[in-house]
Formats: C-alpha cells, sequence, structure tokens
C-alpha cells in the first residue's frame, strides 16, 4: 500500500502534446481519434519495436491521441510494419494483411522497413515492406523517436 | 472410457441380410409402428386417467394363485403418458434406425414388448403384477442392450447390467414382501388401507430397500455403475427408452412406496433422499463434464438429472416431516415437472446422438466436428436437447429447476436446524450441477457439431433418413413446449399431487400460467415471456448493429486468421479431451484419471521430439473404489462355499431334505 | 403498470446502452491518471465502437450460424438484463418475468453463445478461451445461487423488486454479517464473470493468458462492435444491479412521477461511476492470478457465500 503514496508523490508523468501535425491521409472509416494497431515484426533488430513500446509508455503516451495496439489482425485498422522482410515473414506478411478488414492501411516504421536500412543486401532478405504490400504512411529513422511514431500516428488519427 | 465403434452400415450385420431381401414383411416398419402404436395407446391411457377416472383390470386366471391386478390412478397415470410418449417418437425414429442398421429378427420383436412391460409397471394394482412386470421389462432391455452382441464391449455391460438388474430386483422383492406381509395382502389397495399398522422397524427396512433397489434402477449412486455401460452400448433408440422411461420406474417406485404409501416418515427419511440425490447428482454431472464418448455422456447426465429429481423428492418429505407443506408442494411439483422434460429432452439426445452414429459409426467427440453443415437438422436437434439438458432459460429444464431452487430457499426460518443446514447446501449441490451441466453440453454440442471435422468419417457424414427426421421432431416439440409453454402441463400437475396427501397435504402447488405464481411464497416467472422479450432484444442488438452500414466495404468470405500460419488443419482444433481438461484439473481427487504421456525423441537427437503420445483413462472411481471390492470379497465367499458342492448325489439329497425340513418347520 | 414505469424501464435500456462504453471509457482513464499517463478520455471507448460500426464484416469459412449470431445473443440478454433488473425504477414491466434467478439464466444464456461462437471458429486460441470461461462460469454459479439465497432471505422472495424494497425499508441489515459476505461474495463473482482483474486481464495481448479475448479473437467489424459493447453493457448492467442490491437509495418506486425517475436516474449513475472506479482503482495494485489458482479463489467466495446464508439464517430475522 506504500504505492498510493508513490502514485500521489510521483503524479503525472506524461510530457505535454505538441501541436498537432497535418494530416497525412484521412482515417480509415473516417472516424477520427480511433485507431488500432496490429504490429508486425517482419525481420527487426527490435530497435523500432523499443521505441514503439516506449511511445505507447506513460512518458509519451500514444492511447490519448486514440491510437491502440490490439491482439489480433482482425480487429485492427492498421498494420505496423517493422523490420526489412524476411523469406519467413514474407507469406505471415500478406496473411496477417488479408485478415485485417477494410478500410485499412500499412505504416512502415524505421529504415528498414522503409528503404532496406542496414540489411539491404542480407541472403535472408525479401525486400522492403513496400516491395510485399503497398504501404501507405512512413516512418523514417534508424529507429525513429517516439515523438517522431506519435507525430505520425497522429497524422492518421486526425487528433 | 473412450470406445471407437467401427459398424459399416454397409455389411450385414449378424448374418440377416440375405434372408431379409427374401422376407416380405418390411421388419423394422412393422416393430417401429407397433411400438408407436403401444406408446399411442400408453399416452392416451395415461391422460383418460389422469383428467377421468382410475380404471381397473382383474384377469385371475392369468397368473396361479394371484392373478392379475391392473389398477391405474393418476400418478400411475402419469407415467405411462410420459413413457407412451417416448415411444411413439423412438417407434417413429426406429423404423429409419432399424432398416439403416440391419437389425436382426430378435430386437426388432422384443422393442415393442419392452414398451409393454414399461407400460405395465406402473399400471400394476398388486405386488405380484408389480413384480412380474418389472422382470419383464429388465427381461427385454436385457435382450435389446445385447443387439450388437457380436462386440466385446457390448457383452460385457450386458453382464454387467444384468447382474446390477438382479441385484436391485432383490432389494426390491424384499422391500415389496415385507411390505404384504406387514400390509397384511397382495394388492396396493389392501396395503393402503392397512399401512397405518406398520411399526417403524419394518417401514425403515422398506424405505431403505426400496431406495437401494429403485435407486438402482433410476441410476442413482452407488449402485449406478452400469447405466453408463448399458446405455451407450445399446442400439440409440433402445437408450433413449432406457433413459427416457426406464428409469423413471425407479422413481415411480420411490414415489409410490415411499411418498404415496409410508410417508412422511422421520427427517432422516428426507435427508437420506436428499443425500442419494445431491451425491447422485454431483457426481453424474462431472463425469458427463469430462467424458469423451457422447451417449457415455448422455448417460451420465441421466444419472445427474435423476440425482436432482430425488433431492427435490428428497425435500418435499423433508419439508413435510418438518411442517412445511406448501413448500414441499412446490418441491414435489418440480420433482414432477423436472422428470417429464427429462424425458423430453433425453429422448431428443439420444436419437440425435443415435443420428450421427448411423451417420459416421462414430461416438467419440474427439472425432467428431463439423456436423452443422452436413447434417443441419440432426444439429439443432441436438442443439434444443443441449439447451434443455443445461437448465438455461428458453431450455426444457429451467423452469423444473426453477421450482426446485424456489423450493429450497423458502424453507420456513423458524425450522429445525437440520433444514436449516440441508437447504443451503443442497442449493449449492444444484448450482454446481447447473454449471457443470451447462459446461458438459456446451463441450458436446460445440465439440461434436461445429467448427470443422476432425476425421473422414464426420467429413462423410449425410443428414439421417425422414423417420428419424420426424421422431426427432416430435421429441423436439415436446422440449419447445416445456421451455415455452408449461402452462399445458399444470392441470396434469395438479391431479398428481392430488392422489399424494401425505407430502404436501392438501397445498395445490404453483399456478402454472403464462406468469408461473407460487403459491404462499413470493415468486414468479415467466417463460414464454421471457423468450418473447430475449427474441425482441436480439432483435434489438441486430438492428443495433446496422448503424453505419452505408460506410461499409462488401461482405467478405476469407479464410481463417492462423496467426499468420497459411492454413489451419482441422487436427489443430480443440478436442472434448482438451475442452474438459481445466474441469478435470479442478476435481482431480474425485476423478482420479489414469494419465499416460509417451515422448519418443529422435534416435539422432535427444532434443527433438518425433511424438507426443497422451493417453487418458478415465474410470469409475465408485466402480474402482467400491464394486471390486464387494466383487471380490464375493468371489472368495463363493470358493469357500464351492467346498460343500462335492459331487456326491446322496449328500445333495440329503441338503434338500435338510432344506425341506427347515422350511416346514418355520411355516409351521 | 403506469405509462411512467414503462418509460423508466425503457430509459434503463437507453441508458446502458449509451452509458456502458462510458463506463468502460471512465475506467481507463481512472487506470490512466494513477499510473501517471493522460489517457484516451472517457469518449474513446465510443469513439472505437463507431469507427467498428463502419468497417467490413467479415465471414471466415468453416464457421456456421452460431458465429454470426453470438454477438447478437450477448447483446440482446444483456439488454434483457438490463430492463428487468431495478436500475432507475422498481417497478419494471418485466418484473414478474424473470427474478434473480432468471437474470443469472440470462447471464449464462450469453455466456454460453460467445464460448460456442468461439468452439466454432475452429482455431486453437478460440477453443482454449471457450474452455476456459465455461470452466470459470461452472464454477462461479454456486456462488451466484447462494448469494442470491442469502439476498432474498430478508424480503423473502428473489423477485428482485421484493429484494431492493426489502433492503431500502430496513437499512440496519446491510451491516449484517449475511449481507456483508454477500456482497463479497457478489463482488469477486462479477470480476470472474465480466473478466476483469485478478481473473482474466481485458487488455493482454498475450493469448495464453487470455480468457475472454481469445474467444472473440476472430471477430471484426459490425460484430465485433457488438461484442465490445454487449461486454461494456454486462459490466455496467452487473454494477448498477449490486449497486441496488446493496445501496438501493435513490431508486424510484413501482409508481413513479417524473421527478423521481430523473432523481433515480441521476443516483444510479453516481453509484456505477464510484463503483466502477473503485474497481479500477482495485486493479491497479493487483496482477492477475494463475488460471489454476482461480479455482482456488472461486472456491473462497463460495465459502463466504454459504457463510452468508447460514448467517441469514441463524442471526437474521425476516421482515414482511
Amino acid at each position: 500500500m506504500s504505492w498510493i503514496g508513490k502514485i500521489g508523490r510521483v503524479g503525472r508523468i506524461v510530457e505535454p502534446a505538441p501541436d498537432a501535425p497535418e494530416a497525412a491521409i484521412v482515417p480509415p472509416t473516417g472516424v477520427t481519434g480511433s485507431l488500432q494497431l496490429r504490429h508486425v515484426d517482419c525481420g527487426s533488430c527490435n530497435g523500432c519495436e523499443l521505441e514503439i513500446t516506449s511511445a505507447f509508455s506513460p512518458v509519451y503516451d500514444a492511447e490519448r491521441f486514440g491510437a491502440r495496439l490490439v491482439a489480433s489482425p482482425r480487429h485492427a485498422d492498421a498494420l505496423l510494419a517493422t523490420g526489412v522482410v524476411t523469406h519467413n515473414m514474407r507469406q505471415p506478411l500478406l496473411n496477417t494483411l488479408k485478415a485485417i478488414p477494410e478500410p485499412r492501411i500499412v505504416i512502415a516504421v524505421g529504415d528498414c522497413a522503409v528503404n532496406g536500412g542496414v540489411f539491404t543486401k542480407g541472403y535472408g532478405v525479401v525486400g522492403t515492406v513496400g516491395d510485399v504490400v503497398p504501404v501507405d504512411v512512413e516512418i523514417p529513422g534508424c529507429p525513429p523517436t517516439p515523438q517522431q511514431i506519435i507525430t505520425a500516428l497522429r497524422s492518421v488519427t486526425g487528433r | 472410457m473412450t470406445t471407437t465403434i467401427d459398424a459399416s452400415p454397409a455389411a450385414p450385420a449378424l448374418g440377416e441380410g440375405p434372408r431379409a431381401a427374401r422376407r416380405s414383411i418390411d421388419g423394422p416398419a412393422l416393430s417401429g409402428g407397433l411400438t408407436a402404436i403401444l406408446g399411442a395407446i400408453g399416452l392416451a391411457l395415461g391422460l383418460s386417467v389422469i383428467f377421468g377416472e382410475p380404471r381397473q383390470l382383474r384377469i385371475g386366471w392369468l397368473l396361479p394363485l394371484v392373478g392379475v391386478r391392473l389398477d391405474l390412478d393418476p400418478l400411475g397415470g402419469v407415467f405411462v403418458a410420459a413413457t407412451g410418449a417416448v415411444a411413439i417418437a423412438v417407434g417413429i425414429y426406429a423404423v429409419g434406425y432399424a432398416r439403416r442398421e440391419h437389425w436382426a429378427r430378435f430386437p426388432l420383436v422384443t422393442l415393442p414388448l419392452f414398451v409393454a412391460g414399461m407400460l405395465l409397471v406402473p399400471a400394476a394394482g398388486s405386488v405380484t403384477t408389480f413384480l412380474l412386470a418389472w422382470e419383464l421389462m429388465a427381461a427385454t432391455s436385457l435382450i435389446l442392450v445385447l443387439s450388437e452382441h457380436r462386440r466385446k464391449e457390448v457383452r460385457c455391460a450386458g453382464v454387467f447390467y444384468a447382474v446390477m438388474t438382479q441385484l436391485g430386483f432383490v432389494f426390491i422383492l424384499i422391500a415389496l414382501v415385507v411390505l404384504s406381509a406387514a400390509g397384511g395382502g397382495d394388492a396396493f389397495t389392501t396395503i393402503e388401507a392397512n399401512v397405518d399398522n406398520l411399526t417403524q422397524g419394518p417401514r425403515n427396512a422398506i424405505f431403505l430397500l426400496t431406495v437401494l433397489g429403485f435407486g438402482s434402477k433410476a441410476g442413482l449412486l452407488p449402485l449406478h455403475a452400469w447405466l453408463p455401460k448399458a446405455h451407450p452400448e445399446a442400439p440409440s433408440p433402445v437408450s433413449a427408452l432406457m433413459s427416457a422411461a426406464m428409469v423413471n420406474m425407479g422413481i415411480y417406485g420411490i414415489i409410490r412406496i415411499d411418498l404415496q404409501l409410508l410417508a412422511p416418515g422421520p427427517h432422516w427419511w428426507g435427508l437420506t433422499l436428499m443425500i442419494f440425490g445431491a451425491v447422485s447428482a454431483v457426481f453424474g454431472v462431472l463425469q458427463a463434464s469430462v467424458a469423451t464418448d457422447l451417449k457415455q455422456l448422455l448417460a451420465y447426465s441421466t444419472t445427474e438429472n435423476m440425482g436432482l429429481i430425488t433431492l427435490a423428492l428428497g425435500a418435499a418429505t423433508l419439508l413435510t416431516s418438518s411442517g412445511a407443506p406448501t413448500v414441499a408442494a412446490i418441491a414435489l411439483t418440480a420433482a414432477l415437472l423436472h422428470l417429464l422434460s427429462h424425458a423430453a429432452f433425453k429422448t431428443l439426445g439420444f436419437l440425435a446422438a443415435g443420428s450421427v452414429l448411423a451417420a459416421t459409426g462414430l461416438r467419440d467427440l474427439d472425432k467428431l466436428g463439423g456436423l452443422a453443415r452436413r447434417m443441419p437438422v440432426t444439429t439443432v436437434m441436438f442443439g434444443i436437447a443441449a439447451l434443455g439438458a443445461s437448465g438455461l432459460p428458453l431450455g426444457a429444464g429451467f423452469v423444473s429447476e426453477w421450482l426446485l431452487l424456489q423450493s429450497l430457499i423458502h424453507a420456513p426460518h423458524d425450522s429445525i436446524t437440520l433444514v436449516a443446514l440441508a437447504m443451503p447446501l443442497s442449493v449449492g449441490a444444484v448450482a454446481l450441477t447447473t454449471g457443470l451441466g451447462i459446461a458438459a453440453m456446451v463441450k458436446a454440442f460445440g465439440v461434436g457439431f461445429l467448427a470443422r471435422p476432425r476425421s473422414a468419417a464426420a467429413e462423410a457424414a449425410r443428414e439421417a433418413p425422414k423417420s428419424m427426421l420426424a421422431g426427432m421432431t416430435l421429441a423436439a416439440a415436446a422440449c419447445v413446449v416445456f421451455a415455452i409453454a408449461p402452462v399445458l402441463l399444470s392441470p396434469t400437475l395438479q391431479r398428481v399431487l392430488a392422489v399424494l396427501p401425505r407430502v404436501g397435504g392438501d397445498s395445490a402447488g404453483p399456478q402454472i400460467e403464462t406468469i408461473l405464481r407460487l403459491p404462499g411464497v413470493a415468486g414468479s416467472i415467466s417463460p414464454g415471456l421471457l423468450a418473447a422479450a430475449l427474441v425482441i432484444a436480439i432483435l434489438l442488438a441486430l438492428a443495433l448493429a446496422r448503424w453505419g452500414r452505408r460506410h461499409r466495404p462488401p461482405v467478405a468470405v476469407t479464410p481463417l486468421w492462423a496467426s499468420g500460419a497459411d492454413s489451419l488443419s482441422p487436427r489443430m482444433q480443440y478436442t472434448a479431451t482438451s475442452f474438459a481438461e481445466p474441469l478435470q484439473r479442478v476435481f482431480d481427487d474425485i476423478l482420479r484419471p489414469d494419465t499416460n504421456v509417451e515422448v519418443t525423441h529422435f534416435a539422432e537427437s535427444q532434443y527433438l521430439v518425433e511424438r507426443v503420445s497422451y493417453r487418458t483413462l478415465m474410470a469409475d472411481p465408485v466402480e474402482q473404489r467400491f464394486y471390486t471390492p464387494v466383487v471380490q470379497a464375493v468371489t472368495s465367499w463363493a470358493q469357500l462355499v464351492r467346498r460343500a458342492h462335492t459331487g456326491s448325489v446322496h449328500l445333495y439329497l440329503a441338503y434338500g431334505a435338510a432344506g425341506l425340513l427347515i422350511v416346514l418347520l418355520v411355516a409351521r | 403498470m403506469s405509462a411512467l414505469a414503462v418509460a423508466a424501464a425503457a430509459l434503463q435500456v437507453v441508458g446502458v446502452l449509451a452509458g456502458a462504453p462510458l463506463v468502460v471509457g471512465g475506467m481507463r482513464q481512472v487506470r490512466a491518471r494513477l499510473e501517471g499517463r493522460a489517457g484516451g478520455g472517457i469518449g474513446q471507448p465510443w469513439r472505437d465502437l463507431r469507427k467498428q460500426l463502419r468497417k467490413q464484416q467479415i465471414t471466415p469459412r468453416g464457421t456456421t450460424v452460431v458465429f454470426a449470431l453470438a454477438p447478437a445473443v450477448v447483446a440482446g440478454s444483456s439488454l434483457l438484463i438490463a430492463a428487468i433488473v431495478p436500475i432507475i425504477a422498481l417497478g419494471s414491466p418485466l418484473d414478474s418475468v424473470a427474478d434473480l434467478f432468471g437474470v443469472v439464466g440470462l447471464l449464462f444464456l450469453g455466456t454460453v453463445a460467445l464460448t460456442l461462437a468461439g468452439i466454432d471458429t475452429g482455431t486453437a486460441f478460440g477453443g482454449m478461451g471457450s474452455s476456459r470461461e465455461i470452466t470459470i462460469a461452472a464454477l462461479v454459479e454456486p456462488t451466484i445461487l447462494l448469494a442470491i439465497f442469502a439476498l432474498s432471505v430478508p424480503g423473502q422472495s428473489a423477485n428482485l423488486a421484493a429484494i431492493v424494497s426489502a433492503t431500502a425499508n430496513n437499512p440496519e441489515q446491510l451491516v449484517s454479517p449475511g449481507s456483508l459476505l454477500a456482497f463479497v461474495a457478489l463482488a469477486i463473482v462479477i470480476i470472474a464473470e465480466t473478466g476483469r482483474l485478478p481473473v482474466d486481464n481485458p487488455s493482454t495481448h498475450l493469448e495464453l493468458t487470455m480468457i475472454h479475448e481469445a474467444m472473440v479473437l476472430e471477430y471484426a467489424g459490425p460484430k465485433l462492435a457488438l461484442v465490445e459493447w454487449a461486454s461494456s453493457m454486462r459490466l455496467t448492467v452487473l454494477l448498477a444491479l449490486v449497486a441496488n442490491l446493496f445501496f438501493p437509495w435513490g431508486i424510484a418506486g413501482a409508481d413513479p412521477s417524473l421527478l423521481a425517475v430523473l432523481i433515480g436516474l441521476a443516483s444510479i449513475a453516481v453509484k456505477v461511476v464510484v463503483l466502477a472506479g473503485l474497481l479500477a482503482a482495485g486493479e491497479v495494485f493487483i496482477a492477475k492470478l494463475r488460471l489454476f489458482r482461480v479455482p482456488e479463489l472461486l472456491a473462497g467466495s463460495f465459502l463466504l457465500a454459504l457463510l452468508a446464508v447460514t448467517a441469514s439464517y441463524f442471526l437474521g430475522t425476516p421482515t414482511s
């Protein structure tokens, strides 16, 4: 129960929200402020995953803009793809996208997903995410900071 | 135990093929038709006695010394009517089933005889007639259980069933002989006139013997073990008759002897019935929830429901003896209504299971599945039966269970400590039974009929022929009546209650109209209005889901989400064993399954697994811990007695003379 | 049956429909603020619902009509419970149609529908979620029925209006041992039935820890919206039921005036908000129980309910 005191002392730790960015695309279904994301790791080094986790942590709190990670692509609007696409993950990436109900978008996070990054010439690599599925939003960076990820997500949710 | 039957419908069973083709009489149609006609006669007779005058029949010459006496009053009438109704549905069903399974002559002839025996038992008016009708019923049912006697499991089940039936019969025989000796006559009317002369000693003895003997026929613990062996191995129409009509005869015996003649008795009578009932109910449903054989699951469910009925009868007796006749009448109504609704949904369940068995050759839930698209009518029928068995609203068993719970919670506050302790524990037992029953029925329906087929036989299933569907539809109609309009049974129940004045006093029981109201206590429910309201609410929900429709892209039919893999094989679905595994873990101490896990590694590497084999064997713990020692004791006793069999004829003559001398001395 | 009583019942249904996502949003906000975050706002579940209703309908291959109809059955049963239970006013027109046993039966009907849908998907996760859900439902039922028994003793009836008015007329029996034990037992039951911590984590992504979520992994679009809506409605209705069973003050009578209906609406809103907030705050301090420790928790709640009944038998005297 010392936690109650700790909660009182620490208080609010989330950073204040920066100004809303311009809308990159119309939110899927037209409802602003609601975006469910299904994350697929196509073959990344997990650096982008750590940044995504940070983006949803209490410090940056992406949920206040309507974005949420979900457990099943059937519940999602957007596919959040990280990493370069490897041979083994090519078909699962396609299957996941097919399982998402329309209207749906694809968000590629990190340099590897966008243009191959440092793994372009790898023997296990098929290509970038854009080579396998059509990409709607790109977030460059190696890895992109949580603020960049959140700005990109806000450009989709419109909030 | 899980068994798979590999009966191929194409091969003529029991060598009757060529002869059947030459015969011009359609055996199955004759047998099924006769059964249905007998059932109709029984139903009409029962209803006429319930709403009219009691009937009598005397055939003095049929039996030496005593003759045959048939006395039908409303209590017997309701049992005759229930048996008749079940027989109509089963008879029509058996026409198609016997044709498909190529029944031999013997079972075809015995089926109407079995129904006749069951119709005679509640109509018997004297002890001798009762016992003879009982044995007729037992013998014919044994013959029918052994229909597929070429299989070893059937023979084992038949022997087990024969021994336990006769053991129960011995108890009943002793009890009824004591009753007629103390009551001064053979006829039930004579006994009823003299019953007040019986002292407490014989009363207690008769009570215990009848509870054990009739309880064994009803499938109550501890003499229940024949039920989950015999009912699955019998052909499905016979299983339906046995589970929905024959076990009722055990309850009839308890009601006739213990509630009509000898009631109310001391408090421990009601308590004994409640304990037997509660233990049977919980044990039966527990075994059902972990059973993987579809028919064995339904058989254990019969034990459960008979336990609930006995619990209700015990509550009625206990409440009467502790001075609350109004509430006792509610409990008695609950028992009778549950008996009737159980007959309806258990018939439907076994007929649907028989349809599945005939189409796939499988009883094993672990290998079934996907039948909803291949056998849609059977699926709907089994769904109605499962809903009834689970005691949920809109199911056939809901109203009777509601009545039972109401009677248990309305026991008066100033009653004795025994009642104050027994009622909460009973509510707990009934609630646990209901919960586990829901789990068992969800497993049976979901794993057996939904999703995709788990074996080639299930994939090749085709719908049953029309006569089987017709029989199932009749039973389903009865289930729907019990679920939505139990008002139709109200006059019947009130008249039967009037014949049982010793339990429940002069109370008229619950008023069952569109809204069911309880007399003397506050409580009401309306199953019909509830069903209508639920349908309206579901339509409202569907209307809500249409909001935003114009923004939606067109509907898509897609493969299942297989977590990214390309496809899911049907073997990746949950089986009945895996579905029940959490429950099995929780009740591990009671069930004590025998589990064996075998891991085969690759020859090249100890760290890679080639195959894992999991085997679990669920034996009946009562059988293991209670019957086996008893059987061993009896066997060693028999070995001792063998020493008297020397082989000398002179010694045997001496034994006979000595026995005769003793009998003459005693009878003097 | 006055027109206002019928209107109050209709208002209950509409109120639960509209308010349930707000209750869930409020609970998420309480958790967020206690964790130091900002949270998505109380209106976030409504935004998600509106969005899901505009998405594509998907029919997975190999599923049957059970999968298609289960969300409507769950939602329908929740709406019916909202119409029967006295939330705003006592004299619901459906009060004599179903008592507390009937309401529990309807609750389980919804659970069974969703469980069958989980099996019908034919996936391993669907079966797993269904198997766990039905085990918990089976073990929770004895506690529920015994708690109803304990609650029905003062009013001598299991009809909801009778229980609520008996408590309203005799406030001193609220502190009786039977009542307190029944409250704790019912609290554990509600946590187990609605899938909150410590029995189930509603926001987990790990399928092997899921119970309720695993059954609905295959649902998408409008059906998913119905399922989520139905879950929030069940939670709201159960919280309102507990609030009115144990703290019935403010509820309108059997023949209410317009002012009484409005007071009833306001008081139930306050009560549900307080209970939901307490539940959410409690969740911050608890971790999810291992699945095979949950039966121990449920057995403990069963014992409490049994003690509640015995206490009300031996210690309490019935009123009426």
